[in-house]
């Protein structure tokens, strides 16, 4: 059964000068769906190349089925591999494509052509088979890929940015199908995105990368709710950060905000007098009219809103002259407008406090 | 600002349709008139004399083998070229090592080098037992010239062409279709003969083509190493030499149909070419691509380069070294004895290459514009597109023995004059091809920004076009430099004036006493000047980045 063991596996370009993957270790179990996500350049694709053999590490060691792979080249680690713009052979139809691992593999003529009609029949394009890449839908040409990476029978798929070519509307529905498709013949599926859309809603684990490292590893609920680095917790959703130092810390931690505005939160892992970032997620802020006396209260004026259709979202200018979006559904509660005076609030146990990162917020949070 | 006014008189110009009109039809008749009719039609005004051959059995045989050898021959080489050229081209793209990046230089050689010096050079490799070459191990001349000779030569001036056109087009392929094709189970060798191959296709029939071509048109270097051998142009300029017309025609006539049959032929199967992909024998293949198979396969590539077109190419250095050393020098650089002839020769050919290159870069552009961006309606351009590659596979002696026949009706034009127009009829389409593929290359979008940012056509070719297109268009023009400079065939068939590659043959041939140290420094002196254009075309290329 395919379980993938990366160990302080690293990965050099350039003579040494650019360090693409950075020590890093990973285990990905049997069955399970999992993706690397992380903005572009940070390595993931790099990973997955790694695993699948079209890159060989510098340093550390790759295991698929607890088998050391290292020094296996791809055709021999039984392994799906779709590319981001899918590899579709331009010389072949989309039968020829598909049937082209059986054929490789040297399969009997009867279990190719039940395989290949098995999964063209599985993406619907079974009456496509005649068809040549260039007169498929970007959409059909992903569902010919799948097709052609799960024909040979492997049962570890890796899958580079494969829905990233696609209109919106059509990735939305692939990736429901991708994930149901990989539960229903129990895969193991590596799959590569810097969209935290699609991680959270296709994966079971997630590790964000950055800069050639893991920064944290967990399911899409535990990296939302409890996001141990800074960076992910601003690239998993959306999040406001408030610059502040621990005031006091005691059953919870007092800490201040600009111009001796004091919130409460439930976090006691910082020492007082700490240099804190505060992050609270636009959607957690409950926001009224006027200027309510309640816990964790912040005051200010709506500077700016923007209509999203699911949301509207106020940026709201806090009387300390920090600025905060707040996110809230259309269709619950009243809405407001710019200029009203309101009172934003949040509980202590939904909003979590970073150390100040020693080469400032912006450097911490960049992307690139 | 005078250069301001003159921009603006030529996009005033510019966007009257008129005036494009005017400068596309110009260059569309010149093609015609100069290019491409002349020399189609010389042989048929000597229609009537065609039947001379079947007069004397002893012509009529010799006719028959010289064509049957050149096409066997021109066919035989580029089979070879393709199954020895493919391993060396992979191996130098897919190898990735210094001493690759110096071979793929050495590559470009032959494109520069005159080929009348190869011949030389091979002549002393394989057959002077004296000379230090190969043939001084065995006491004898190891391949005397001949006809096994002419397939050496052959070999060695078209296989880098091949090599060239196969390592582009290796290094513009996309990688990822191997890589899926890998991660499919396919072994390195299944990969690439189901699917690199097949999607290289053009590009190995083209290389294919261009061989043939080389092949079937070389003249200078072949007459060298032919001895008493025949094949078509050797033919024709024997038959011309010796006044026969009528068979001279005729073998002409037969060389250019049959060569456009062939590669109409080509041109239109090609593409429909299956190669054998449905196939795939996994355990032999894997066994075949493991990697003492792939470095033995490797080592043989480069020995194959080394023995069979590298160190015979060089081998022309050796008397060009001793000569240095002799009062040959001081006599060459004095321009005494022969040398006087050598450097008038030598100055004929810059000229004439010069003129040439001049004139057709300027009627040459026009014409690339108007069949890269399907100008003037939509059949005119596709047929030009096929017609500007006539002069590339009809060999040149048969286009120089038809176009001096042409011309010798207007008595007027002076033999340099008709020089010039065969150079032109022969160099015109490698300018043309290069240019109208960079055009194509650049994105239309382009210059739909250009135009709604208001350029008119004039600065839109200024400031879009060239621009984008210089690396092609010097390249193309060297190119065309070094191709008039090469051509011996035709000009042996339009004119008795001496240019250098002529003359060369006349001393090899003994037709001027020249020693070999003569002749040595004389190959030496065509090959470091070409070797300065080269240069100077690769700093430009460097100097300017890619375009």
């Amino acid at each position: 059964m395919p379980e993938v063991k990366v160990i302080n596996v690293s990965k050099k370009f350039g003579g040494g000068k650019i360090v693409a993957v950075d020590n890093v270790s990973l285990q990905i179990q049997d069955k399970e769906y999992f993706s690397l996500l992380g903005p572009s350049g940070c390595g993931k694709t790099t990973l997955l190349r790694l695993i699948a053999g079209l890159l060989q590490p510098d340093e550390g060691e790759i295991y698929i089925e607890g088998k050391l792979v290292n020094n296996v080249p791809p055709e021999d680690r039984d392994i799906g591999f779709v590319f981001q713009t899918y590899a579709l052979f331009p010389h072949m139809d989309v039968w020829n494509n598909v049937t082209y691992g059986p054929r490789v593999k040297a399969w009997n003529e009867e279990r190719s052509e039940r395989i290949g009609r098995e999964m063209l029949e599985m993406v619907r394009l079974y009456e496509r088979t005649d068809a040549f890449p260039h007169e498929l839908s970007g959409g059909m040409m992903q569902r010919v890929a799948l097709s052609r990476a799960l024909a040979t029978g492997s049962k570890l798929l890796l899958l580079d940015e494969p829905l990233g070519s696609l209109d919106a509307k059509i990735r939305f529905e692939l990736r429901n199908e991708l994930r149901r498709l990989v539960k229903d013949l129990e895969l193991t599926a590596i799959h590569v995105t810097h969209d935290q859309g699609e991680a959270m809603a296709i994966s079971d684990r997630i590790a964000v990368m950055r800069k050639g490292k893991i920064l944290q590893v967990g399911t899409p609920q535990e990296l939302y709710m409890n996001p141990k680095h800074i960076f992910v917790a601003n690239f998993i959703g959306e999040s406001n950060f408030l610059e502040g130092h621990v005031e006091e810390v005691d059953k919870e931690t007092t800490i201040e905000l600009r111009r001796e505005v004091f919130v409460q939160i439930s976090d006691i892992t910082k020492k007082k007098g700490e240099r804190v970032i505060l992050m609270i997620r636009p959607e957690t802020f409950v926001i009224e009219k006027g200027r309510k006396k309640k816990m964790n209260s912040l005051y200010g004026h709506i500077e700016r809103l923007r209509f999203e259709g699911t949301n509207i979202r106020y940026e709201v200018r806090l009387e300390n002259e920090d600025s905060i979006e707040v996110s809230r559904p259309t269709l619950v509660g009243e809405w407001f407008n710019v200029n009203d005076e309101v009172t934003v609030s949040f509980p202590p146990d939904k909003s979590y406090v970073f150390t100040y990162p020693s080469k400032g917020l912006r450097e911490e949070l960049a992307v690139e | 600002m005078a250069g301001f006014n003159i921009t603006k008189i030529l996009d005033l110009l510019s966007s009257k349709p008129v005036i494009r009109y005017i400068i596309y039809s110009s260059s569309t008749i010149f093609f015609f008139a100069l290019i491409l009719i002349p020399p189609m039609l010389g042989i048929l005004l000597k229609w009537d004399l065609m039947g001379q051959v079947f007069e004397d059995p002893n012509l009529t045989s010799r006719a028959t083998s010289a064509i049957s050898a050149s096409f066997l021959i021109a066919i035989f080489v580029s089979v070879v070229d393709l199954v020895a050229g493919l391993p060396m081209a992979w191996f130098i793209v897919r190898g990735r090592t210094r001493l690759l990046s110096i071979i793929d230089t050495l590559a470009d050689l032959p494109f520069i080098v005159p080929t009348v010096t190869l011949g030389y050079s091979l002549l002393l490799f394989w057959s002077d037992p004296k000379a230090g070459g190969i043939s001084s191990l065995f006491g004898s001349s190891l391949v005397s010239p001949g006809w096994l000779l002419v397939i050496l030569l052959h070999f060695t001036f078209s296989y880098p062409v091949v090599v060239r056109v196969i390592v582009g087009a290796l290094q513009d392929y996309n990688y990822m279709y191997e890589e899926a094709s890998k991660t499919l189970g396919a072994a390195s060798l299944t990969a690439a003969r189901t699917v690199t191959l097949p999607i290289l296709k053009p590009s190995i029939i083209a290389s294919f083509i261009l061989a043939l071509a080389r092949s079937l048109s070389e003249t200078g270097a072949t007459v060298m190493v032919a001895d008493t051998f025949e094949n078509g142009p050797i033919f024709i300029n024997n038959t011309r030499v010796a006044g026969q017309e009528g068979p001279m025609v005729l073998v002409s006539l037969i060389l250019i149909l049959v060569s456009a049959a062939i590669f109409a032929v080509i041109r239109i199967l090609g593409p429909r070419l299956k190669m054998p992909i449905k196939r795939i024998w996994p355990n032999t293949e894997r066994v075949l691509s493991n990697s003492g198979i792939v470095t033995t396969r490797n080592s043989v590539s480069i020995a194959i380069f080394l023995v069979l077109v590298l160190i015979p190419s060089l081998f022309v250095a050796f008397p060009a070294v001793s000569a240095i050393a002799s009062s040959t020098f001081s006599d060459a650089l004095g321009g005494v004895g022969v040398w006087q002839g050598y450097w008038q020769s030598l100055g004929l050919s810059y000229f004439i290459g010069i003129i040439v290159t001049l004139l057709n870069v300027i009627v040459g552009l026009p014409m690339a514009v108007l069949i890269a961006r399907k100008r003037m309606g939509k059949v005119l351009p596709v047929i030009l597109d096929i017609l500007v590659n006539v002069p590339l596979i009809v060999p040149s002696i048969a286009l120089g023995a038809s176009l001096s026949i042409f011309w010798r009706n207007f008595a007027f034009i002076p033999e340099i004059g008709l020089l010039i127009f065969a150079h032109l009829s022969i160099t015109y389409p490698y300018f043309v091809r290069a240019m109208a593929a960079a055009i194509e290359r650049i994105d239309i979008e382009l210059e739909n920004a250009s135009k709604i940012l208001g350029a008119k056509p004039f600065t839109l070719f200024k400031t879009i076009i060239l621009p984008l297109t210089k690396y092609s268009l010097f390249a193309g023009a060297i190119m065309m430099f070094a191709r008039s400079v090469d051509e011996t065939g035709a000009t042996l068939a339009v004119t008795t004036l001496k240019t250098a590659p002529v003359l060369l043959v006349d001393w090899v041939r003994r037709k001027v006493p020249a020693t070999s140290l003569e002749i040595g420094l004389g190959c030496a002196f065509l090959i470091t000047f070409s070797f300065v254009v080269l240069l100077v075309l690769r700093l430009i290329v460097r100097g300017r980045g890619r375009y």
